[in-house]
This record gives C-alpha cells, sequence and structure tokens, in this order.
C-alpha cells in the first residue's frame, strides 16, 4: 500500500482513538471530582431529599463505568441526552444553535484566511521595512487584548459612537442572507482580528523560513525573476506549513467563537454552553464540551493530513 | 557590557510599575476595593481619576485591587503551570521509553481540547473559588509547558558534551541541573512570560463569563462585566481594563523578546 | 588565441554584523583580489574557511549571500563590467552566461519538483532551446556524467536520488544552458572519497567536452590540483599566491602555499608490539530495534600507547564501534577487554575508574562543550570528579594541561563561543587527558577543522602520546591522516574489518579489492593523478 495512505488511514484512526479519549476525559472532568456533584449543583441549602433525587436523576447511584458507557450509547445514536434544567432534549437544541454558531465561524474563517496569508506575503515582501513593521505592531496590539475586550472595544466605537453596526447579533429564522452577515457584522469583525494577530505572524514565519530555503537561492541564482521564484519555487513548498497555520489557528477560533456568542448575545453553541455551565447544567456541558473537542480534533487532524500529503518524499517513496 | 535596548527598558519599567501596584494596592489605592464613594458611572475627574463604576465605586481603587487578584492568580497559575510542566517534560526528556510515551500521550490528550472548553467544563461542578481557579488554570496550562521544556531538553540531550557528561559517569540529576538546565533557560524564561501574559487573559476571559473570580473580589475580567452594559450609552468604563490588560501583556511581551535575544551573545547560548 | 571570459580587478566585499548591544558594524570579508578566467580554462581557488573562496565566486554574479554587498573594485564578464548591470542585465547573466553548482545539492534543489523540470528550467526561461531540445541536451549530460539511467533519471524527485548522483545532477543543470562560466562551489566536499574521485572525473570530462570555463572552489588543494590550470590562493579575503597549478604545487614560493601544499606529511615513526590495551573480540552489534547487523565479527588490538585508525567511509560502521566500546551500545556478541579485565557491555555497569580510562574527543568541538561553562570548568570538572582535586591544586593542574595543549592562562575564563575551530579541539583534547585516561578515543576529530588546522592538532595529539602514554583509538575516513600518524590500520566497510594489521603491512600491496579502491581514490598532490588513476581503474577493468 502506498504509504501516504497508510499514513493518512493511521492519522484518522489516531483522531478517532482521540475524540474517544476526548470523551473519556470530559465525562471524568464532570463526573468524578471531588465533592459531592448532587451538593455542587443544588448548593448548601439543599434537603436531603432532593439530594437524593438529583442523584437518581443523575444516575450517580450507578458505577461510573456503566454511566459512562449509557452516555456514549446514546451519543453514537444521536441522543444527547436531556437538559437538567428544562429537561429540553440537548440534541434538538443543539443543532439549531449548532448551525448559527458555524455560520458565523466560517464567515470570520473565509474573511480571516485570505487576509492572513495576504498580509503575511506583504510582510515577507518588505521585510524589515515599514508594511512589515507596522503589520507586526497591531497584530501585537490585537493578541494582546483578549476577545470580549476586542469586542466591547469595537462596539463602542463602531456601534455607539459611529452607529455603524448593531451592538447586538440577533439572528433568527426568516432572515435574508444578507440581513444575516449585517447582523453577525460585529462579532465576525472581532473574531477576525482575533485570529487574524496569531495566524499572520505564523503565515509569516511559515513563507520566511522558505523563502530562506538553499533551493529559492538556486532559483535566483537562474536568473528567474521574483515572482516566478515565489510562485514555481517558494509556493508549493509553503503550502503545507500555511495549511498547518490555518488549520491551528481555525482552532483558536472555536474558542474565540464562545466568547463572542456570549458578548454579542449571538444564539450559538457557545451562548449555549456558557449559560449552562452557570447553571451547572452537566448534561448539556457534557454534550458541548464534546461536540467543540471533536470539532478541535477534526480541525487538527485535517492539518496533519495535509502536511502529509504534501510532503513530496511521502508521496514519491525511494 | 551589554546595553538593555529601549524596548526591554520600557518593557521591564511597566511590568515593574503593574507588579508594584499589585503588591502595594492597599497602600496606593486612593478608596476601599468596595466602598461607594459618589454616583453610578461618574466621569473622570479629579477626585476619581477614572471615574465611578456601576454602583459608585471609585473605578481607579477597583482597577489597582482587581489588577492586585488578577497578577495574583495569574502569576499563581503561571508558577503551578511551570513547574508541573517543566519538571515533568525534562523528566521526559531525559528518561525517555516509555516515561516519555506515557506523559506525552497524556498531554497530547489533554491538548486536544481547548483549554476554555476544559476549564469551563470542570468548573461546571467545581466550586468556583481562588485555589480551584488556580489549579485549574495551571493544570490546563502546563501542558504546553511540558510540550516546550521536553522539546528543548531533547534537543540538548542529544549534545555531545551532554553525552560526554554520561561518559564521565555522571549522575543523572547532576547532568539535569549542571548541564540541560543552564541551556534551556533562556528559551523556558521567555516561554515564562506568555505564558503570565496567557494566563491574565484567561482569568479575564473566566471571570467576564463569570465563573472566574466572584464578587467582591475584583479583578480586570469582572470589571468589564460589571459594567458592560454601560457601554451602549456610550460610557467607556468597561473598557478601562483593556488598556491595563493590553500595556500589561505588551510589556511582559518585549522583557521576553529581550530575554530570548540576548543569549545569542557572546556566551553562544542555545537562544 | 582565447578570451578573457571572466575579469576582477580590485575585488573588496565587506559585509554588516551585528554583534549583539552593539551598534552594528562593517567588516571586511574580501579585499584587493584580482584575477583572470579565460575561455575553457579552470580557475581554482583554494583557501581555508572564511578566506573568502565562496563569496568571491559568487561575486562573479555580483551575487552576495545575506546581506553581503560589492563595494570596490570590478568584475567584467564577457567585456561587460557587471556590476552596473542592473537587476534585468545580472537576471539576464544568471542561469544563462554565468551558472552555479552549490555545495550541497540535497538542500539546493526543490523537493517538490521532478529534476528534469529543474534541470531544463533556466534553459527554457532564458529561451535558448525549445523544450524537446533542452531535454534531449539534458539527458546527454546525465550520460556523460556518468549517471545511471540517463534516460528516465530525470523523472525522480530529489530525494529519490543518492548524494553523488544530485551532485551529477547539478552539474548537468549548470551546463545545460552551455554557459561561459561554471561556479563549482565545493561540489565534491560533501562526497564520499570514492565517490568524490568518479564526481570529479565527471566535471573534468564535462568541463573539457563543452569547452566552458570555471571557477573551481574548494579547500582541498590534491583536488584542485587535478581539474585546474591556474589556481589563486586565499587567505583571509586577501590573495596570498596566484600562478598556475604546476607553479604552485610543485614550486610555491610564499610559506601559506608551502604549508598547505605538504599537509600532513608529518613524520612519525612506527611502533610496533607491545601488550594490548585494548582488546576488542568478535563484536557483533546492532541498533535498538533493526534487524541489520552494524557491526559484524569484529576483531581488533590496540596496544600501549600506540595509534590504532580505524579507516572507513559512511555507513562502514567505524564510529558505531566507537559507540560499543564506550559503552554507548551494548553488542549482541563479543566482549571487550581493557587492561585485563573485561569490560561491561553498557557504560552503566561500569566503574568508575573503566570509565576515566577510556576518553573521547568529538568531532564537533562546538557540541562537545558546554557552551554556558568556562575553559576552567570544563577541564576542571573531570578533576574534580575523578581525583577530588579543589581550589589551589586543581587550579594548577589546569594551567598545567593548558600549557599541555599550547594554550596560555588568559583562556580560563574564556566560553567555547569565543575560541576558534582549532583552540575548541585541544580543550576538549584537555579534557580528555585530564582523566589520566589509558586510552583516547578520538571520533573524526581533525574532519571539520581547516587543513592547516588539523595539521597542528594531529602534532598536538602525537606529542602528547609521547608525553602521557595514552593510546589512540583514530577514527576517520582521511587516508592522509591515517598515513601520517597511525602505528596499525583497521580498514571497515559495511560493518566487517576487511583488512587489518600494521600501517607498513596494510598500506602495502597486494589490496583486496575494497583497500585498493579507497587507497586509490584519494587525490595525492600531484598533476595528473587523476588522468592516471582513472586510466589504471579502465585497464584493470578492461583485463577481468
Amino acid at each position: 500500500m502506498h504509504p501516504v495512505i497508510k499514513l493518512v488511514a493511521q492519522r484518522l484512526a489516531l483522531g478517532l482513538l482521540l475524540l474517544l479519549a476526548a470523551s473519556v476525559l470530559i465525562f471524568v472532568g464532570t463526573q468524578i471530582l471531588p465533592g459531592d456533584v448532587a451538593q455542587s449543583i443544588l448548593g448548601q441549602s439543599a434537603t436531603p431529599q432532593s439530594l437524593a433525587n438529583l442523584r437518581a436523576e443523575l444516575g450517580l447511584d450507578q458505577p461510573a463505568l456503566t454511566r459512562y458507557f449509557s452516555w456514549l450509547g446514546g451519543i453514537m445514536q444521536g441522543d444527547l441526552g436531556k437538559a437538567l434544567t428544562n429537561g429540553q432534549d440537548i440534541a434538538t437544541a443543539m443543532g439549531k444553535r449548532l448551525g448559527n454558531t458555524m455560520f458565523l465561524a466560517s464567515v470570520a474563517a473565509v474573511i480571516a484566511v485570505p487576509s492572513a496569508i495576504i498580509l503575511g506575503l506583504i510582510a515577507v515582501r518588505y521585510q524589515g521595512r515599514w508594511p512589515d513593521r507596522l503589520i507586526s505592531t497591531i497584530t501585537l496590539a490585537t493578541v494582546s487584548v483578549p476577545e470580549f475586550l476586542l469586542g466591547y472595544i469595537a462596539v463602542y466605537f463602531l456601534s455607539v459612537q459611529l452607529q455603524w453596526f448593531p451592538s447586538l447579533a440577533t439572528v433568527y429564522d426568516g432572515m435574508t442572507f444578507g440581513e444575516k452577515l449585517y447582523a453577525i457584522s460585529m462579532p465576525v469583525l472581532v473574531l477576525v482580528l482575533v485570529v487574524l494577530g496569531h495566524m499572520m505572524r505564523m503565515t509569516r514565519a511559515a513563507i520566511l523560513n522558505v523563502m530562506q530555503s538553499a533551493y529559492v537561492e538556486t532559483a535566483e541564482l537562474k536568473g528567474l525573476r521574483k515572482f516566478t521564484i515565489i510562485a514555481r519555487h517558494a509556493f508549493p513548498n509553503a503550502i503545507a506549513p500555511v495549511v498547518n497555520v490555518v488549520m491551528i489557528n481555525l482552532a483558536y477560533l472555536v474558542v474565540g467563537v464562545v466568547v463572542v456568542e456570549v458578548v454579542f448575545v449571538y444564539p450559538g453553541m457557545g451562548q449555549y454552553l456558557v449559560d449552562h455551565v452557570s447553571k451547572r447544567d452537566v448534561p448539556v456541558v457534557q454534550a458541548c464540551g464534546l461536540v467543540f473537542a471533536a470539532v478541535y480534533i477534526g480541525l487538527n487532524l485535517v492539518a496533519d493530513v495535509v502536511s502529509i500529503l504534501a510532503n513530496p518524499r511521502l508521496r514519491h517513496p525511494k | 557590557m551589554t546595553r538593555i535596548p529601549l524596548s526591554a527598558l520600557i518593557g521591564l519599567f511597566f511590568t515593574g510599575l503593574y507588579f508594584f501596584a499589585a503588591i502595594f494596592a492597599g497602600w496606593i489605592a486612593p478608596y476601599g476595593m468596595a466602598e461607594i464613594v459618589g454616583d453610578s458611572w461618574e466621569p473622570m475627574s479629579s477626585a476619581h481619576w477614572l471615574g465611578t463604576d456601576t454602583i459608585g465605586r471609585d473605578l481607579l481603587s477597583r482597577m489597582i485591587f482587581g489588577g492586585q487578584t488578577t497578577i495574583f492568580v495569574a502569576a499563581a497559575a503561571t508558577m503551578l503551570s511551570f513547574g508541573m510542566g517543566s519538571i515533568l517534560g525534562f523528566f521526559a526528556a531525559v528518561k525517555g521509553g516509555w516515561v516519555d510515551q506515557v506523559l506525552s500521550r497524556l498531554v497530547d490528550l489533554m491538548m486536544s481540547i481547548p483549554s476554555l472548553i476544559s476549564a469551563l467544563v470542570v468548573l461546571s461542578v467545581l466550586p468556583v473559588s481562588l485555589p480551584v481557579l488556580i489549579i485549574v488554570m495551571g493544570v490546563l496550562d502546563s501542558t504546553r509547558v511540558f510540550r516546550l521544556s521536553r522539546a528543548v531538553a531533547v534537543d540538548i540531550t542529544v549534545m555531545d558534551y551532554v553525552e560526554a557528561a554520561r561518559l564521565r559517569g555522571e549522575k543523572q540529576l547532576w547532568i539535569i541541573f549542571r548541564e540541560i538546565l543552564p541551556n534551556a533557560l533562556s528559551p523556558l524564561v521567555a516561554e515564562m512570560g506568555l505564558r503570565f501574559i496567557f494566563a491574565v487573559l484567561f482569568i479575564s476571559t473566566l471571570s467576564f463569563l463569570g465563573l472566574g473570580v466572584q464578587p467582591p473580589l475584583a479583578d480586570w475580567g469582572g470589571i468589564v462585566k460589571e459594567n458592560k452594559e454601560g457601554i451602549v450609552y456610550g460610557i467607556p468604563a468597561a473598557l478601562i481594563p483593556a488598556f491595563a490588560i493590553a500595556t500589561l501583556a505588551i510589556s511582559v511581551n518585549l522583557v521576553a523578546d529581550w530575554v530570548l535575544n540576548r543569549t545569542t551573545s557572546l556566551k553562544g547560548g542555545r537562544g | 588565441m582565447s578570451e578573457t571570459l571572466l575579469e576582477v580587478k580590485g575585488l573588496k566585499i565587506e559585509a554588516t554584523a551585528y554583534p549583539p548591544g552593539e551598534p552594528p558594524r562593517n567588516i571586511t570579508i574580501v579585499e584587493g583580489v584580482s584575477f583572470k578566467v579565460e575561455k575553457g580554462k579552470v580557475l581554482g581557488l583554494i583557501g581555508e574557511s572564511g578566506a573568502g573562496k565562496s563569496t568571491i565566486g559568487l561575486s562573479s554574479m555580483a551575487y552576495g549571500r545575506g546581506g553581503v554587498r560589492i563595494t570596490g573594485g570590478e568584475v567584467f564578464v564577457n567585456g561587460r563590467d557587471i556590476m552596473k548591470a542592473g537587476p534585468a542585465g545580472l537576471r539576464a547573466l544568471r542561469g544563462r552566461e554565468v551558472t552555479y553548482v552549490a555545495q550541497s545539492a540535497a538542500a539546493a534543489f526543490n523537493p517538490a519538483k521532478k529534476l528534469m523540470e529543474q534541470v531544463i528550467e533556466t534553459t527554457l526561461h532564458h529561451g535558448l532551446m525549445s523544450k524537446a531540445d533542452a531535454e534531449a541536451r539534458a539527458v546527454s549530460l546525465f550520460a556523460r556524467l556518468g549517471l545511471p539511467k540517463p534516460e528516465t533519471i530525470g523523472n525522480r524527485y530529489p530525494h529519490q536520488v543518492s548524494g553523488g548522483q544530485l551532485q551529477r545532477v547539478m552539474t548537468a543543470m549548470a551546463l545545460c544552458p552551455k554557459p561561459d562560466l561554471v561556479v563549482f562551489d565545493e561540489p565534491t566536499t560533501a562526497l564520499d572519497v570514492t565517490t568524490q574521485i568518479e564526481v570529479l572525473a565527471a566535471i573534468k570530462e564535462a568541463i573539457a567536452d563543452t569547452g566552458v570555463a570555471a571557477l573551481y572552489i574548494t579547500h582541498d588543494l590534491a583536488v584542485v590540483a587535478q581539474v585546474a590550470d591556474h589556481i589563486l590562493v586565499l587567505q583571509g579575503g586577501k590573495m596570498v599566491e596566484y600562478g598556475t597549478t604546476d607553479h604552485i604545487i610543485n614550486s610555491p614560493s610564499k610559506a601559506y602555499t608551502k604549508a598547505l601544499v605538504s599537509v600532513r606529511s608529518i613524520d612519525h615513526k612506527e611502533k610496533s608490539g607491545g601488550t594490548p590495551v585494548l582488546s576488542v573480540k568478535g563484536i557483533t552489534a546492532r541498533y535498538r530495534g533493526t534487524k541489520i547487523d552494524v557491526l559484524k565479527n569484529v576483531t581488533v588490538d590496540l596496544p600501549e600507547a600506540q595509534t590504532l585508525a580505524i579507516v572507513g567511509e559512511s555507513g562502514s560502521g567505524k564510529s558505531t564501534l566507537a559507540r560499543v566500546i564506550t559503552g554507548l551500545l551494548p553488542p549482541r556478541e563479543g566482549s571487550i577487554t581493557f587492561n585485563g579485565r573485561t569490560l561491561a557491555p553498557d557504560f552503566e555497569n561500569r566503574t568508575r575508574e573503566d570509565l576515566r580510562e577510556v576518553q573521547m574527543i568529538y568531532q564537533m568541538a562546538d557540541v562537545a562543550m558546554n557552551p554556558r561553562q568556562t575553559v576552567a570548568t570544563i577541564i576542571g570538572r573531570p578533576l574534580e570528579f575523578y581525583f577530588g582535586l579543589r581550589g589551589d591544586a586543581k587550579k594548577q593542574r589546569i594551567q598545567e594541561l593548558l600549557d599541555e595543549i599550547e594554550m596560555g592562562e588568559g583562556f580560563l575564563d574564556r566560553y567555547p563561543a569565543e575560541l576558534s575551530g582549532g583552540q575548541k579541539q585541544r580543550v576538549c583534547i584537555a579534557r580528555a587527558l585530564a582523566a589520566k585516561p589509558k586510552m583516547i578515543i578520538c571520533d573524526e576529530v581533525t574532519s571539520a577543522l581547516d587543513p592547516l588546522v588539523a595539521d597542528g592538532i594531529l602534532k598536538l595529539l602525537l606529542n602528547l602520546q609521547k608525553i602521557e602514554n595514552v593510546a589512540y583509538l583514530f577514527i576517520t575516513h582521511d587516508l592522509a591522516t591515517v598515513r601520517a600518524i597511525a602505528d596499525s590500520i583497521a580498514v571497515m566497510y559495511q560493518g566487517r574489518v576487511v583488512r587489518y594489521g600494521s600501517k607498513t603491512d596494510v598500506l602495502s600491496p597486494p589490496f583486496d579489492d575494497y583497500t585498493d579502491l579507497l587507497l586509490s581514490s584519494v587525490p595525492e598532490m600531484e598533476l595528473g593523478w587523476l588522468e592516471r588513476t582513472l586510466a589504471n581503474r579502465k585497464m584493470e577493468a578492461a583485463g577481468n
């Protein structure tokens, strides 16, 4: 079998294994911690009866292993359980919200990724000169401020002072695509800024690394034009590291989404998760945690697979 | 003699300033942390340099006490993550074999879930107190420190001078402390700075989400949460922590850069 | 009548150094260099590292690597002043009139593209031939250069081809656009000696065939004597001597040139007999997790206070033998006896005395010393560790050792980064001597050093052997070194000892096939050696 296929298959298997292990970790994180879970949830003033009821409902009277497998089994069948706080089926509640979050994240990604690559190329082309330094300074500022603050700064200047964009990102069915885009313009802006900072620095480093390779010098000594060198020699070798960077930063995006949704009260997964953490709604938290972990693991998986596919030594073995 | 570059000086100055304010908060804050001294959201004045907050407390004092909490929690978490991560990372690198494999796989697993998600999951069942926060943040972040210190240690362990020490008959502890550690210091110290920044951002985010420092204790994230309603009315009170966090983060960044650069100096150290 | 292809007058090249904590400085790399290369002739640029040879070679295309720039003098190619050419003019020149063969072919090729595409790229770019013609020319060059399967090798990727072959492909790439001048930058330095001779022959034939002019850059005078018509000797960026190859090799006038020519002509009386201090018997070893034995049934002896040279090329197992003897790699079979007692296969099971008596010096002195320790600490540690010396007694002994390695007191507080290559290696020698060992394993200790510096180290080692009565296990691939200092020799090939005995015996015929090949592949400092050797080989091949 071609080594590339073998490696990719191995990586996929590893990804699945990781997801499984993550589910264990998440389960463990919520169920088997010091202190009585029921007590933590209901607080100090709970009566023994209500504690007992809650324990029975959470299945705390069963051994942990059984609870884990019944939870896992449920997930495989698409049943994510019921929320503690209102008995709602988690899968249905999540479905719509997941769609919203994906929409927000995709729009942000579509804007951020090309921008980061272009800015990275500009920074390399004018390395050391003012465009490079300017870009570096701005990105240093954006990565030094947490997402929620970037959000409020943006709201303050763009929504309140200039009144260009709405300060709350409310989306609902029946909105046109354009209306939806307008509604989420602020969270998208914030997400883009957050991710752009990290991504741009890393793309710059990756491209610079390739540009300083010996074979780029060889191309220059052959008398090729700068553009030809970049397009024909540097670019094919830069694809893998740049894709890697992009994937890693899309993973950052996943985290940023959570905070941004809270700031702009956007009806997505992040908002859902945070709300239920404060309410200590364990089933919801477990389910959300798993979904986020799956997305994160998936993105990193794609990054690894692209690295494998782009490596000429693996594609064409001796 | 090496001169300290301007950027590092600025970084050192501001970092020092913030830490000084954090340590001596009680003495330098003009008002108490929870003292109500005026109306809601009074603008900046000579009595209240930063104005007042949502329920009339002096914002400057809240910021100073908030800084104390934020910096304290972040520093404690950093020390924990650093201590755990670097010791385990070195251990894994020097021992190699299955110890290394097990630890590395464990760390990979923990890192496969984003830190914020892990923190949220865990905080949904644990009581949200300062020690718990510090431990959770410390353990989650130690994974990154583990990876870095292991990589640095592995790079050094394959050097001939480490082999020469082994062949001499030196004990493992001696090798770690006298051969490996001095060469690993600078990337580790620089990383410590970055971890501290991350901890500051992380605790602020958690507090903002309501899952970090609980009132009446103040911290910068919490101050944003308390004052965020004012934004729609054009009141910038919630943005002031942004300035503080940003300047602290940038200053520490500058110092970390300087530490990283200065070791490619005459000592020819491992930069 | 020959025309002048390349003329360099009063060349001056500078670079900016950025010492940390200080303002940037200009340093002069090359100054006052003038020479001519005529059509069809080869000029050898020879010098030690830092002499500026690569920099001068690249200046023939007005190219400076990493911030290096030409600040004075003139460079004429085909009668044109290329310093005034401007970017378009330089792009027209590069890859067409002047081409470049880099030192490391592996790094110089784009890993993501097939070889043929890269070989004909510049020819197509400058519009010199049609694609079909260019490919045909490439294939004929591949054949001329002795590459296997010239028709199809172009379809391979760089990592699918060996180092020696890649170097030849690179030469084909440089010759494809029918240039006027080819700059060869240390093309055979990274190759094994047996591969080197083939590549050298291929290059020489290609130059003769195509009538191209060439700049041949190397630090090995014996190699350049085979290909060059004229030689320019450089030191520290300045010209030392410039003349015909015959003149330089056979009647050099400057002291530096004379030193370069007489390198490795150390006179050493061969010793023989004596009780073995080290006995290696039947060692078979392999690396953990692999299935192939790297060492097969190796048996050698090292008599007291003598030098056993282990010679071989890459993959011969010579370095692995060192690892087995020091106990880093326990063998599967066989035993090691030292001073009459058996050494435990794993060094962790050896006593401190065992470890003390066997010391090692490494090839790369840069990484053999802890960059954060001073010279005093580096040399002092073995004294503390083995003999419990402290304070003044230790200081005194360190001073004695420094004297023995011919370095003075001022070096006590220096860090390795502040020392030159030769000085670093000397400190490593002192560190080994501090333990008062019975045997020192020298693992390619001079391979990374310039020839003259290496000579100094070898002479030092021989001296120290007389004073301290220490035996050397000298691992090397360089036969000239072996001739200079060995008492007995073991030739290794693919994990086996193919020839073993006293120096005179091993180096006298009749030879086994491999030793024959090895010995005859080492370039001699004589004109015409290459032709003679190749002719001999052809005769032998025809005779079989």
